[in-house]
């Protein structure tokens, strides 16, 4: 290229048409140029909007350049302008594949913080545990999905797809909502679920173990499934670890870590499930992690459904948790409180923490800091995927352009939470 | 009248029944397309076009979607060639309707009230299946064209890929017809299928599949990639070039693209029948008797079923339809069940691994036909 | 917990270490500026320390009026919307001078973290507001290139040999840095002039 260059055959930028200023070299190599194409914001691989800015030379990619942001919210500001409470709405919209994940993370964050950590009512801790699950399902489900249909197997995305609609008609159930759940609360939850749920949560799941087989059976050991994975967009550990990952992608470059296993939060530590590893961390290991990512989840679930206790879903702290209803309306302390809560919001003491949960992405940060008041004086999320988003230039770099579809796929970029 | 212009309304009459199951099919496949999908998918697929109160399970939807592309807006990109940007779909789709007229649809048939066989075949070339290969390598043209023409990164990178997939594939699908010359001994289409209707052994037909498994798969999986159909579908990958050399078109120029890729449908599934399914044939049914007019015995009975010649070509006509379409109804489920190669797979493929294999078929044929 | 990692880093680094302490089991160490680079050099590649994943950097803007030296700029919303905020002239928390003489007004949080001992670390550098410069992690952690494009977009902290230190989260023709306390939660940017697509 460089020689090329020296020749003069590479088009300088800018320049209309290419005028060799010598004769031309017949036996020489043919003077190409390299062409900028914009993958994104707006195109069908880049699910979310995101800009992949390629130069490529043939197909090759030579340079890449990611640029992130279009889908901004200003998360942190409105954060800092709503009370401790009013911000689980926001965290909703942060991974909006699995809103239930960012929910239990933010409410540990600011139980950490108000020193309420292991005090959580057991069966809080049980049903958080079931739905984070249930959430880590649906979005390394969509995940799959979203991959497999980019590399033109439209098929088994149809059956993911079916499959976690049945897990949102359940999180519906139970929440009220199926993506927009705000369920979470600071020291508990909002809702217990109805009444039947959890077997029909036990034939979902049945369900949506089937779907996995099928996918399994569909592209595993498809030959054109294989070659468009193998290999692509590896990793080290070593260069994962610098590259700041977590979750899937790191565990498929062999890293044995997950926030539930290494610093047990909530009621994983009495849970029986294991961590998948891959080796290569390529594409085709990240499938194979997350799809046994899954099947774990399954398992977690059953065995919390199975021991899950009965007993109150939040604290008995005044200071942190609404009154019951009744009292709100019966008693004047019951209103007065009622009223302080929501309107000056829980008094956080000052300080500052760092919570960390095993989102589906990876781990979900939350460093908040607190003034003393009822509002967040910071309240920043370390998104999963932010990291992992940063490193897609590098991962292409030398593929073709069709490689960046898996490679992005496997990142699983969601705008919300990536640009916040 | 002179008997030039029997011929002509002939020729006519015979485009005109090629034609008409020709573009009825194409359209039938885009509904069959998605309800084939949908079935496979756990979706109901399209069934909200109606007339009145009937949606005939989703019929109406490819007259909808004509008439919508009809009345949408014909964008040309402001930058684009306008007479090659024009000429492309044309380009694309007339080939493949071309190929057709070599195709027989049936026997030579005996019909009452004129004096000679008719063949059921717009045109019995000489070099029928050579005709096939000039032709279907026109239609790179359209697609180097549209891609060129659009002056739009995508649509080049499409177009690029799709010149460099069908001239590659067609060396295969070449030397795999070759396999099916030799044993048959003609490039003559009608020969070709009236040889298959010879018995083989034990009762089977003579059929190309039969007699040429190998160039079966090797003739299907070139005429797969020469048709652009997943899982060869690089030079539209849609995640990955948005659409390829289609991305700038719109309303009916787009729509001829469309079409056309469904009428290759039909064209591949055609070929395939003609070369390698009997064609028409029937197992144990004489192509003569379009000619003569047969009369076949109702089992346990002492009673005949009289035929005639136009009769039995009716029949035979039928068949080659049928096959046809389940033809279709494979290459769909094959689209709907792989996923998508790379582009530089895709030449590998053609040139490392259907290459020589498809030598190596044309020299075992070659030696067995010789002893 | 014995804190293992603030005495080591203590040992080392005595003079850089300005201020330790541990909150809900958070180990934080606050250090100057000058020499973070060989510091996170060591905090990564010493045995005793081993802390390999950089998990997070943010900066916090801790403007509070009597703690900046321009008290008149403040007119933040936030804090207009939230009156118990915190008493004025009654600062919460004072982050530790970076140099003598000087007020802090942010400070740069780096979250580390061992995976191989499943420690954290929190590093948190002071910076004044005349000059919020600090020294780029990249060369050290990879992961540092965005969350640093984040902090100079949204904090306006500049990181010194950043490799392409731009807005990453807003558009290049945004006025200001919108998480610092004194810009207004209500702020109106203009509007940004068509680009000509042909330029």
């Amino acid at each position: 290229m460089s020689e090329r260059r020296e020749q003069g055959w590479v088009r300088e930028e800018g320049a209309d048409h290419v005028a060799p200023d010598f004769e031309p070299d017949l036996q020489g190599d043919l003077h190409t140029r390299h062409l900028t194409i914009n993958l994104g914001p707006s195109h069908p691989a880049m699910h979310g909007t995101v800009q992949l800015k390629v130069e490529v030379d043939g197909e090759t990619i030579v340079r890449s350049e990611c640029n992130v942001g279009y889908l901004h919210r200003a998360f942190e500001k409105s954060c800092e302008a709503s009370t401790w409470t009013q911000v689980f709405p926001y965290t909703d919209r942060l991974n909006y594949v699995s809103p239930l994940l960012n929910n239990i993370g933010y409410a540990l964050a600011v139980e950490k913080l108000l020193g309420l950590s292991g005090r959580l009512p057991e069966r809080a801790g049980y049903l958080r545990v079931i739905l984070g699950e249930i959430s880590r399902i649906t979005d390394h489900q969509t995940c799959i999905a979203a991959q497999l249909m980019e590399l033109g197997a439209m098929t088994p995305y149809f059956w993911l797809m079916e499959g976690r609609e049945a897990l949102w008609d359940l999180i519906e159930a139970m929440v009220g909502a199926r993506m927009t759940t705000s369920w979470c609360r600071v020291g508990g939850l909002a809702t217990d679920m109805p009444e039947g749920w959890d077997g029909e949560l036990r034939h979902a799941l049945d369900r949506c173990l089937g779907i996995l087989d099928d996918v399994d059976a569909l592209v595993k050991r498809n030959r054109i499934f294989i070659d468009r994975t193998r290999g692509i967009g590896a990793m080290s550990a070593a260069e994962a670890i610098n590259r700041g990952w977590s979750g899937p992608l790191l565990r498929a470059c062999g890293v044995p870590y997950d926030v539930r296993r290494s610093m047990p939060y909530l009621v994983y530590d009495r849970l029986d499930f294991e961590i998948p590893i891959g080796g290569s961390g390529d594409v085709y290991d990240r499938y194979l992690v997350r799809m046994e990512e899954m099947r774990q989840s399954d398992r977690i679930i059953r065995q919390a459904l199975e021991t899950l206790p009965q007993g109150p879903l939040c604290v008995d702290d005044p200071t942190v948790v609404l009154v019951a209803k009744s009292q709100a309306h019966g008693s004047i302390e019951g209103l007065i409180n009622h009223f302080k809560i929501i309107m000056d919001g829980i008094q956080v003491p000052p300080g500052e923490v760092y919570s960390y949960t095993e989102a589906a992405n990876g781990e979900l940060g939350f460093y908040l800091v607190s003034s003393g008041a009822g509002r967040p004086w910071k309240c920043r999320c370390r998104p999963p995927c932010f990291p992992m988003v940063q490193s897609l230039p590098r991962m292409v770099q030398g593929l073709m352009i069709a490689d960046v579809v898996p490679c992005f796929g496997s990142i699983n970029m969601i705008g919300g939470e990536c640009d916040r | 009248m002179p008997s030039w212009w029997w011929l002509l309304i002939e020729v006519l009459v015979k485009v005109v029944l090629v034609l008409v199951p020709l573009l009825t099919v194409a359209a039938l496949l885009t509904w069959d397309e998605r309800k084939q999908s949908a079935l496979m998918q756990d979706r109901l697929g399209p069934n909200r076009a109606n007339i009145g109160p009937f949606t005939l399970w989703g019929l109406i939807h490819p007259i909808a979607d004509t008439l919508k592309l009809f009345f949408k807006e014909d964008i040309v990109p402001d930058r684009a060639d306008k007479l090659l940007h024009a000429l492309a779909p044309i380009l694309a789709l007339a080939p493949s309707l071309i190929v057709y007229c070599v195709i027989p649809f049936g026997p030579a048939v005996q019909i009452p009230g004129i004096g000679r066989p008719i063949a059921l075949q717009v045109a019995d070339l000489d070099a029928g299946l050579l005709f096939i290969f000039a032709i279907s390598s026109l239609a790179v043209f359209g697609v180097a064209l549209a891609g060129w023409a659009s002056n739009n990164k995508f649509s080049l990178l499409g177009a690029l890929r799709a010149s460099a997939q069908m001239f590659s594939y067609e060396i295969v699908l070449g030397l795999a017809a070759v396999g099916v010359i030799v044993v048959f001994g003609s490039v003559r289409m009608s020969e070709l299928v009236a040889r298959q209707a010879t018995p083989l052994w034990g009762g089977l037909p003579s059929w190309g599949i039969l007699v040429q498994p190998l160039g079966f798969v090797l003739f299907m999986v070139a005429a797969l990639a020469e048709l652009k159909r997943s899982p060869f579908d690089v030079p539209e990958g849609e995640s990955e070039i948005v659409a390829g050399f289609w991305t700038e078109y719109s309303g009916m120029r787009w729509g001829m693209f469309y079409v056309a890729e469904f009428v290759e449908v039909s064209v591949l599934s055609g070929l395939l029948v003609a070369l390698f399914f009997g064609g028409y044939h029937i197992p144990g049914v004489d192509p003569g008797w379009a000619l003569t007019g047969h009369t076949v015995a109702i089992p346990f009975t002492s009673h005949g079923l009289a035929i005639a010649g136009w009769g039995w070509g009716l029949l035979m006509m039928l068949a080659f339809g049928l096959k046809v379409i389940v033809g279709d109804v494979v290459l769909q489920q094959i689209r709907w069940t792989f996923p998508r190669f790379r582009y530089d797979q895709v030449m590998s493929l053609g040139w490392k691994m259907l290459l020589p294999l498809a030598l190596l078929n044309v020299l075992v044929t070659g030696a067995i036909v010789i002893r | 917990m014995a804190k293992p990692l603030l005495e080591a880093l203590q040992r080392r680094f005595p003079t850089e270490v300005l201020q330790c302490h541990d909150f809900r089991g958070d180990e934080t160490a606050i250090i100057r500026r000058d020499r973070i680079v060989e510091i996170f050099t060591w905090l990564r590649d010493c045995p005793d320390t081993d802390l390999n994943l950089l998990v997070d950097v943010t900066a916090v803007d801790y403007l509070a009026e009597g703690l900046s030296g321009s008290p008149s700029s403040v007119e933040s919303e936030s804090r207009r919307t939230s009156p118990n905020q915190h008493q004025p002239g009654k600062p919460w928390y004072q982050p530790p001078a970076p140099e003598p003489g000087a007020t802090a007004r942010f400070e740069v949080v780096y979250h580390l973290l061992s995976l191989a001992r499943g420690w954290r670390l929190r590093v948190k550098v002071p910076l004044t507001e005349q000059d919020p410069l600090v020294d780029s992690l990249v060369p050290v952690y990879q992961s540092a290139d965005w969350f640093e494009r984040e902090a100079w977009d949204l904090y306006g902290i500049r990181f010194e040999g950043h490799p392409d230190l731009k807005r990453i989260l807003l558009y290049e023709e945004f006025i200001g840095h919108p998480l610092r306390k004194d810009y207004p939660i209500n702020r109106r940017q203009p509007l940004v002039p068509m680009k000509d697509p042909t330029a």
